[in-house]
């Protein structure tokens, strides 16, 4: 009786007290590269959705499980440097064309054949504050200006001369790279943390994958981001946004892996329904699960594994083999299946099911790695150099199921050690085909689709989906990868104590996701840093960072 | 005083002398990009005609002992068989190069990746992804390739932008054009320069953008100096990438010499919807080879680039037919071996095309008139798999190809058997062929100083 009340005792404690924050390592000042969605949405907050985007930059690494922390050590190649001019030209065009160039200017030159020292700088200093995360500095302000004013004079066009300061300006690394500048943590939490633009720029791409809009580099300047009070509102702020939306969609397409739906082919002869449309719509599919449960709907991450409710267009319920009201076209509707229906969840989904697959066939090895790696955040090792897998499989037997020939890998003992952990769990999904079209029989043999995951044995998908919410990786992979996504880097042993912290808030507040977002965007970790950027020197009483230095020394 | 005025200014003073004066046809002073990398050497009129690189590259390597016969030592004559012969009437114009072993030092065999990258780069990676030397064709391309307007062009006709073997290390790895529309704006679009034009009219906007540029390239110098070391060494190809196009530009104000062998060829046309989502079938493959290696020898011939590269099908072999499971690569390891033939014949019928394809790639090369003889001959076109037999992953003797006369400066016609040597001896002796000045290559038991002198002139 004493226990209990013990207990009861300190779960009112732990109730009443809201636990604080453990402290991390920090984070090393790093320059990440903009991605491809990043730099689109850069361009178009900043110019308007009239200006294209011509071409894309080269792709970054899939590093550690998530593109976005290739962006910490992407290089730029001179082929890829050649697409960032060649984008930069074309967007710098279009701003200073006579259709637009009215929308882009505050200001309009006497005459384009005499430079406009004011014009010029005016133009360059608004959009520089918004490419570069903070105010260019009077140097940087200098060669802009100064193309324009020569172009008028030399060619008799100034505008001419604002797009090569344009292209400049896009091509610059304080426009490629998010720099992370520091000074020391006024409120003595940790010994470095990102200066207020720096964090700016972290909240609005985690936030809403695009550059600080005015609003929020206004914040930063007037000191808004140095209290916790003054970054919880202003998260608060963004994440009551519609712009929200392209935040998370960004993070689930990392976290799903969309790069891989862009060489994803499927045999048209096996599989005649797969169009390119199915394609595209398969991937919007998933996101759309994913708003409407996790941002939508509020519920319980796990329930994605498990979810019967979704959003059809035509040619994918033609996969689905579902009745649609709209049989053609891409328009979307809400559906939801049966209960009688075996599909559940967004592993049953074609996004999933049919990626991890090949283009003529189903395979249980790569859809149990890819739950192992992108869902449970577990490393598959390479297979080995010298096993020759004909033994396991002969195309000529038709009347064998994919069960019946992954049986081959548990007695090769070189093989035994990964595919047990993979193929279990593929073979769960083995009613759906490489096109993720529902099935009950191979080659005229019903699938017998029962499986284990980690011990727990499970009849179907739909059963497999019901484990996977119940694994408790499944929600720490979440959390993992959500956190390295807003840090860009991978966690290390200095996040032990600030991931368990995490994880434990995660579960209290029943799994939902926007809890998580908001606990990681609110938290000191996301800007603390481990040592000053550029290693500049000893701690001191002012900003060390150069880039910040030279801000500070030569504003306009 | 305007800052886009340089520090060390004749040239562009020059240069912005003239703006006003609208269409102009001058001789400009000599720029560092018509001189060779030593400055010792101009690349003008009357010169030889140059020598240029190139690498072709192939999954799956060969069916053993039915693509090329083994020879016991090395010595003229190559004897093709079912698999590569197709290359048959190109025995006189390329080496075959087999027996040359893959030490790995203990470290793992990363299946279809260690293979390309020790053949490539001299080291195989200690992880799987990694790449810790430059490719071959970006040593070679860093001494011949800054007098070109491109310093190296990468194709696919494999449909995956990032199966691409030049890489200067794990993440600085370039992409390759995937599409054929793409890669002909990015020879002959706007910026192209036709050198058998009537009229030559530089656009006055170049110079200016020049000097901006190099404005730019100057306060970025300046603002990387304030970053840490890892950061500084992340941008030094940046400012690389910089000076390339600087010098693209330069050479867009500058009238080439006329060049018989240079035919703008016209655009392809953009591929059907329904088309982009089977790029990997192999018609389609082959199809789109075809049109690329036609864009790529014109490329060369109209000197837009001196060191050039393209995959036929990437080391994955992420290739198929039509109403077939499994892609080449599957079949390797899934296809069961055929008692009265020997082989996989599914797999064995891709090896096939991957021949026929390098067959296509060297007929296309020397169908270019240059000078007495053909483009071909003043080229030198690396071609290597990342594994022998793909069905095992065995990267002993993976198959390699040296083809054309490299300007007269390589025997072909010859079979070269390695006798264990470390397979670095090839790219090696390539890149001595090219000029490059290296007096060791590879690391480890990959490590070697000693060229195939054989095929040397």
């Amino acid at each position: 009786m004493r226990a209990v009340f013990a207990l009861l005792l300190s779960f009112v404690l732990l109730v009443g007290c809201e636990q604080p924050e453990p402290p991390t390592d920090g984070s090393t000042p790093a320059m990440r590269r903009l991605s491809n969605e990043q730099y689109r949405n850069v361009i178009t907050d900043v110019f308007g959705p009239h200006i294209t985007v011509a071409g894309q930059a080269d792709s970054l690494l899939r590093t550690e499980g998530l593109l976005a922390l290739g962006a910490q050590t992407a290089r730029i190649t001179p082929s890829g440097f050649e697409k960032f001019y060649s984008m930069a030209r074309s967007i710098a065009q279009q701003v200073v064309n006579e259709q637009n160039r009215s929308g882009q200017f505050q200001c309009e030159p006497a005459s384009i054949t005499e430079p406009d020292d004011s014009c010029a700088k005016q133009f360059f200093s608004d959009v520089g504050r918004l490419l570069y995360r903070r105010p260019p500095t009077t140097d940087e302000l200098a060669i802009p200006v100064t193309a324009a004013n020569d172009s008028a004079v030399s060619n008799g066009n100034f505008y001419a001369g604002i797009a090569l300061g344009l292209a400049g300006m896009l091509t610059s690394p304080q426009f490629l790279f998010v720099i992370d500048t520091t000074e020391p943590d006024a409120l003595g939490l940790s010994k470095w943390q990102l200066t207020s633009h720096a964090k700016a720029a972290r909240l609005s791409f985690l936030l809403w994958n695009t550059t600080p809009n005015k609003m929020l580099l206004d914040a930063a300047e007037a000191g808004e981001l140095d209290t916790q009070e003054g970054v919880d509102a202003h998260v608060d702020r963004m994440m009551a946004s519609h712009r929200l939306e392209a935040g998370v969609r960004a993070f689930f397409t990392d976290f799903f892996r969309f790069e891989e739906f862009d060489t994803l082919e499927k045999d048209s002869i096996i599989y005649p329904a797969f169009s390119a449309q199915v394609i595209d719509d398969s991937k919007e599919q998933l996101l759309l699960t994913v708003l409407d449960l996790l941002m939508e709907r509020k519920e319980d991450y796990r329930n994605l594994f498990t979810t019967k409710k979704t959003f059809l267009t035509g040619p994918l319920a033609r996969v689905y083999r579902v009745p649609t009201s709209r049989p053609t076209g891409n328009a979307w509707e809400p559906y939801e299946f049966s209960q009688s229906d075996p599909r559940a969840g967004v592993l049953m989904q074609v996004g999933f099911a049919a990626l991890a697959s090949h283009p003529g066939r189903s395979s249980p090895t790569l859809r149990g790695m890819a739950i192992r790696e992108a869902f449970l955040c577990q490393h598959i090792p390479s297979p080995p150099g010298d096993v020759d897998f004909s033994q396991f499989e002969d195309p000529e037997s038709p009347d064998a199921t994919a069960k019946d020939r992954l049986e081959a890998h548990s007695i090769e003992p070189a093989c035994a050690g990964c595919h047990k952990i993979m193929d279990p769990i593929g073979l769960g999904l083995e009613q759906l085909d490489g096109s993720a079209q529902f099935r009950t029989t191979e080659n005229e043999t019903v699938i017998d689709a029962s499986g284990e995951l980690d011990g727990i044995p499970f009849e179907d998908g739909a059963g497999l989906g019901r484990v996977m919410s119940q694994n408790p990786a499944t929600t720490a992979c979440l959390a993992n990868r959500l956190t390295e996504y807003a840090l860009g880097r991978p966690l290390g042993a200095g996040d032990r104590n600030y991931m368990e912290y995490l994880e434990q808030k995660f579960a209290d507040t029943g799994y939902r996701f926007p809890d998580l977002l908001r606990r990681i965007a609110t938290s000191r970790a996301l800007y603390a840093v481990s040592e000053p950027a550029n290693n500049a020197g000893p701690l001191q009483g002012a900003a060390t960072s150069a880039t910040t230095l030279a801000i500070a020394e030569s504003q306009p | 005083m305007s800052i886009l005025l340089p520090r060390k200014p004749p040239r562009r003073q020059v240069l912005r002398g003239l703006l006003g004066g609208g269409v102009v046809s001058v001789g400009l002073p000599l720029l560092d990009c018509f001189l060779n990398d030593n400055g010792t050497a101009l690349a003008a009129t009357g010169s030889p005609l140059p020598v240029r690189f190139g690498t072709w590259y192939w999954g799956m390597g060969h069916t053993p002992y039915n693509a090329v016969a083994p020879k016991a030592q090395s010595g003229h004559g190559i004897v093709f068989l079912e698999e590569t012969k197709a290359l048959k009437p190109f025995e006189d114009q390329l080496n075959f190069f087999s027996g040359f072993g893959m030490p790995l030092d203990g470290r793992s065999n990363y299946t279809h990746f260690t293979g390309w990258v020790g053949n490539r780069t001299g080291t195989v990676p200690q992880k799987q992804g990694e790449i810790v030397s430059p490719t071959l064709d970006l040593l070679v391309a860093d001494e011949i390739g800054n007098r070109t307007p491109f310093k190296t062009i990468d194709a696919s006709s494999a449909g995956l932008a990032q199966e691409n073997y030049s890489a200067r290390n794990t993440e600085s790895r370039a992409e390759a054009i995937i599409s054929p529309v793409e890669l002909y704006t990015r020879i002959f679009g706007a910026d192209f320069v036709d050198p058998n034009a009537n009229e030559f009219s530089p656009d006055p906007n170049i110079m200016l953008e020049k000097s901006v540029l190099s404005a730019f390239m100057e306060a970025h110098q300046r603002f990387i100096s304030t970053l840490g070391a890892a950061d500084r060494d992340r941008m030094d190809e940046y400012f690389t990438s910089i000076r390339q196009i600087e010098n693209r530009l330069a050479l867009q104000l500058q009238k080439p010499e006329p060049n018989e062998a240079c035919l703008v060829p016209t655009k392809p046309s953009a591929p059907s919807s329904k088309k982009l989502t089977r790029v990997r079938e192999m018609p389609n493959v082959i199809e789109t080879h075809e049109v690329m290696a036609q864009l790529m020898a014109m490329a060369v011939a109209c000197n837009q680039t001196h060191v050039f590269n393209l995959v036929f099908t990437d080391n994955f072999a992420n290739v198929r037919r039509v109403g077939e499971s499994y892609t080449h690569h599957l079949l390797t390891h899934m296809e069961l071996i055929d008692s009265e033939l020997g082989y996989q014949p599914l797999a064995f019928w891709f090896n096939e095309r991957c021949s026929e394809a390098f067959a296509t790639y060297l007929e296309t090369l020397s169908s270019i008139r240059e000078g007495d003889g053909t483009l071909l001959d003043n080229c030198l076109i690396f071609a290597a798999s990342e594994t022998n037999y793909a069905k095992l992953h065995t990267i002993d003797s993976i198959p390699v190809y040296l083809a054309g006369k490299a300007g007269g400066r390589m025997k072909t016609g010859m079979h070269i058997v390695g006798g264990g040597d470390p397979i670095t001896r090839v790219g090696y002796t390539a890149m001595q062929i090219m000029g490059v000045p290296l007096r060791r290559w590879g690391t480890k038991s990959l490590q070697t100083s000693r060229p195939i002198t054989e095929i040397m002139i």
